[in-house]
């Protein structure tokens, strides 16, 4: 027989037969047979739960990237064309933007030079595995309001694993057709206390209940209070690894910039001092 | 239950061997590809907007 007749193990030579249990254990012999069979379980289960450990932090990170640039092309071919996918809609309202469409791009020099994401339209499990996303109904990128976005922590392409290293007065940069957004995160910039309030009682960072809805709110924890700057937030699970609690940073716009073609505005890399 | 396949796995020892390595791939590519991702939903840590 050549080695190629041995494909299918089905076919080899003990046939049917074989499928029963190997050769019957003496008596004795079932106490052994019972051990060597829970320690191979316990140890399957270990192999399959490290392999979802592997999974869920670099697995999924490559699905997410891919999905990122499919999404970063499009809204450059859209923004050459002069179309937003924010304001070619008639009416616009971010309701009416398709769940898991890329509509601006998110810039957090903190996070190193190379960090840049796609937000895409919605907070659903298809829409963030896609990138940060942005929560329905809250404003969009520059509105008074509150533009919000929610991120995974680990894997998914992680946009937020640092979101607990942004500083008071660290630039966060939206980018849609039309203009560069630059928000900066609250709090006390020259003591760098990130719970300190602004004039509204907004702090920089918080950390809340899943269930707290509140935070991204026109005005932060204020229902009923009509918003009358442009704030933008950012949530995301807290502490790494768990959905225990949420980590939330709010930001304010501080300046805007046109866009013109794809270059940031030298203005705004020179007010941020630094490169996107 | 690994001590059965070993058995009913033909050719010698190191034709064995190679044949685990294949099966193992196709049991890893099957659960990361296939299995996690319908199931990684269903659990409750990957969760990070509020409100919900």
């Amino acid at each position: 027989m050549t080695q190629a007749d041995h494909d299918e193990p089905v076919d080899s030579a003990a046939g049917a037969l074989d499928d029963r249990p190997e050769p019957t254990p003496k008596k004795r012999d079932w106490v052994l047979f019972g051990l060597r069979g829970a320690g191979q379980t316990l140890i399957t289960a270990g192999v399959v739960i490290l392999l979802f450990v592997v999974y869920e932090v670099w697995i999924t990170n490559i699905f997410t990237h891919i999905e990122q640039t499919k999404i970063k092309n499009q809204l450059v071919q859209e923004w050459a064309k002069g179309e937003d996918p924010i304001v070619g809609l008639p009416g616009t309202n971010s309701s009416s933007i398709p769940t898991g469409t890329g509509i601006a791009n998110l810039y957090i020099p903190r996070f190193g030079q190379d960090y840049q994401f796609a937000i895409v339209e919605g907070t659903d499990q298809n829409a963030l595995a896609k990138g940060p996303g942005h929560y329905g109904g809250t404003a969009l990128p520059g509105q008074v309001g509150n533009f919000s976005v929610a991120g995974h922590r680990v894997g998914k392409g992680e946009p937020f694993l640092n979101l607990d290293e942004l500083q008071p007065g660290d630039p966060v940069v939206v980018q849609t057709a039309s203009t560069w957004f630059v928000y900066r995160v609250l709090g006390d910039t020259s003591t760098k206390n990130l719970t300190t309030p602004d004039a509204q009682g907004v702090v920089g960072r918080e950390i809340v209940a899943p269930s707290d809805g509140k935070v991204i709110l026109p005005v932060p924890n204020k229902p009923g209070t009509a918003a009358s700057q442009a704030l933008m937030t950012m949530t995301t699970c807290t502490p790494k690894f768990t959905a225990t609690d949420r980590m939330i940073v709010h930001a304010v716009l501080a300046t805007t910039y046109p866009t013109s073609g794809a270059k940031p505005p030298a203005d705004l890399l020179a007010a941020i001092g630094g490169t996107l | 239950m690994y001590v059965w396949i070993w058995h009913h796995l033909p050719g010698n020892a190191w034709w064995k061997a190679l044949q685990s390595l294949v099966l193992v791939a196709a049991v890893s590519a099957l659960l990361l590809f296939v299995i996690f991702p319908w199931l990684e939903p269903r659990l409750w840590f990957t969760k990070v907007t509020v409100g919900d």
